[in-house]
């Protein structure tokens, strides 16, 4: 295992360059939970393409904030533009096709434990199930599989997988929707080294091929630094610190380069 | 309890979310308020199970498949059940009326005893535990494991799927094991009848059938519709808005367990208050 692990390659980020083509934009967004306010104010913009990361302790509110992306958090205040659009003022069913190119890869994989992983992958597209050909939903899956390299496991259930396997799933069950923002959260926390970097391979992988706009919640520096374009820092509920991950590492601010040490 | 259901917050439920979140904030600790939320986050629960239900597209597949591990599934715990139930009523019926003289009414009053309020109640007491108690594991896992969220952002709708169809089977199954927990019960008042004596079979179900009336039957199928539904509305309620973590779900399951069975008595007794109206 370490013999092939050691041979790992390690693939490198896109040349990104900022560019005008905004995919999602925060102004002033709030959010709270009761008297805990978590997001004070959220300025952002994330632009096409573009691999963020996300830092900041533990509590501070970066899974709340990709989940108001998501739409599994209603925000309080501000403003939240996917593509342009203010998703507090869209209509259910706009709002739904705002959504839809909108994947999430949970940081537990959020497999579904009683189907098999053919079944998991199928299910996103239950809706259109009776539309797509067997032989062609067969395809399918398997290319979404090997995209992940599981091409053997699926007949398997998601007990059997490992703890790498199960994210790589979740990843391949978000990737068959073919969204175009991907958000991960903690992609790679609970993995040993070898498979963060794996994970971390993978999520450029994803964004060369599919030319998805990522935001990675991660307190993994070594995934942050293999993966983001730009990296923000969160503190008591708004951007502390935005820049590249060299920018960052030579921070004046110690508690800014404290994540780097 | 409000910040968990405020972190779920799915589109369709942000009436129940801002209700507990804003409730919670003004009387954390008040008994009552605690109370009135739970009864108005239910209502909403409830409300939407309606508007659920009838909005295309159905759950055919799940619904079949729930209908196949709650009823089929159930099926030998209720016969067990029933069959002792039965025979225990009959064992213990018989010096009594023997003290009468009226022995020979034995099957006819196990029968209308079995069919009118121990057969449904027993059987939903039972099922309440199985199958309340499974639900509500099962939503309450699913939610801590954040499967939940996962089908709200592949575009599927978690409350069609996983609650709507679970009541659904729940409401339906519940009538045909309590027919079927009825059939066995009296199997083993006829298996309990002949231990101390020998009626024939054809004598036994004979007497059974004269005595009981449309009256007897008609109100206790229906009134197990309404067990059905309330075991897995409660179910399904309890593991759907679980408090994330490892103790969540034992209170989940917990929950509806000892709430479903509580509501199979109030179900019950304004059963038999609306039945008596009737039938006066």
């Amino acid at each position: 295992m370490l013999e092939n692990s050691a041979k790992i390659e390690v693939k490198t980020k896109t040349d990104y360059k900022p560019n005008g083509n905004v995919v999602i934009k925060m102004e002033h967004l709030k959010k709270s939970f009761g008297n805990n306010h978590v997001l004070r104010d959220i300025n952002l913009v994330i632009t096409k393409g573009e691999n963020l990361a996300i830092l900041g302790q533990s509590g501070t509110g970066k899974s709340v904030l990709i989940k108001c992306i998501v739409g599994l958090v209603e925000i309080d205040d501000g403003k939240l533009l996917i593509y342009g659009k203010n998703i507090s003022e869209l209509k259910e069913k706009e709002l739904i096709e705002t959504q839809k190119k909108v994947g999430f890869l949970f940081q537990s994989g959020a497999l579904y434990d009683s189907m098999t992983v053919r079944e998991n992958l199928e299910f996103p597209l239950r809706k259109q199930l009776s539309s797509i050909p067997k032989d062609k939903l067969e395809s399918i899956v398997k290319e979404a599989l090997s995209d992940v390299g599981l091409d053997k496991a699926i007949d398997k259930t998601p007990s059997e997988l490992s703890g790498g396997m199960r994210k790589r799933l979740g990843l391949a069950r978000t990737l068959i929707l073919k969204p175009e923002i991907m958000l991960y959260d903690e992609p790679t926390t609970g993995l040993d080294p070898i498979t963060s970097k794996e994970i971390s391979n993978l999520i450029l992988e994803v964004q060369k091929k599919y030319n998805t706009t990522s935001v990675i919640i991660t307190h993994d520096i070594e995934c942050t630094r293999l993966t983001a374009n730009r990296i923000i820092v969160l503190k008591d509920g708004v951007c502390a610190a935005e820049g590249t991950f060299e920018d960052l590492e030579k921070s004046a601010d110690p508690w800014v380069r404290s994540f780097f040490e | 309890m409000a910040k968990i259901v405020a972190q779920q917050s799915y589109s369709e439920n942000k009436q129940a979310e801002v209700i507990m979140e804003e409730s919670t904030e003004i009387v954390p600790d008040s008994v009552f308020k605690k109370f009135f939320l739970e009864v108005t986050s239910l209502t909403i629960f409830t409300l939407r199970f309606f508007k659920e239900v009838i909005k295309p597209p159905y759950e055919f597949n799940e619904l079949m498949k729930q209908s196949f591990l709650i009823g089929y599934k159930s099926l030998p715990l209720v016969a067990i059940t029933g069959f002792i139930i039965g025979l225990v009523l009959t064992i213990q019926s018989r010096p009594t009326l023997a003290k009468f003289g009226s022995e020979s009414l034995l099957p006819a009053m196990v029968a209308v005893s079995i069919i009118r309020e121990i057969g449904p109640v027993i059987t939903a007491l039972i099922f309440a535990g199985k199958v309340g108690s499974g639900i509500g594991a099962e939503l309450a896992s699913m939610n801590v494991t954040e499967q939940i969220d996962a089908m709200q952002v592949s575009d599927n709708n978690p409350f069609k799927y996983l609650v709507v169809t679970r009541i659904l089977s729940a409401t339906f199954m519940l009538p045909l094991l309590v027919i079927f927990a009825d059939g066995v019960g009296l199997m083993g008042s006829f298996v309990g009848v002949n231990i101390k004596g020998n009626v024939s079979s054809y004598l036994f179900f004979s007497q059974i059938f004269q005595s009981l009336e449309f009256g007897d039957l008609f109100p206790a199928v229906i009134k197990t519709f309404f067990f059905g539904f309330a075991i897995g509305l409660i179910a399904t309620y309890k593991g759907y808005y679980s408090n994330k973590g490892t103790e969540g779900v034992g209170k989940a399951a917990n929950s509806a367990v000892v709430l479903g069975s509580l509501m199979v008595f109030i179900i019950d007794m304004i059963a038999v208050q609306v039945t008596s109206v009737l039938q006066n």
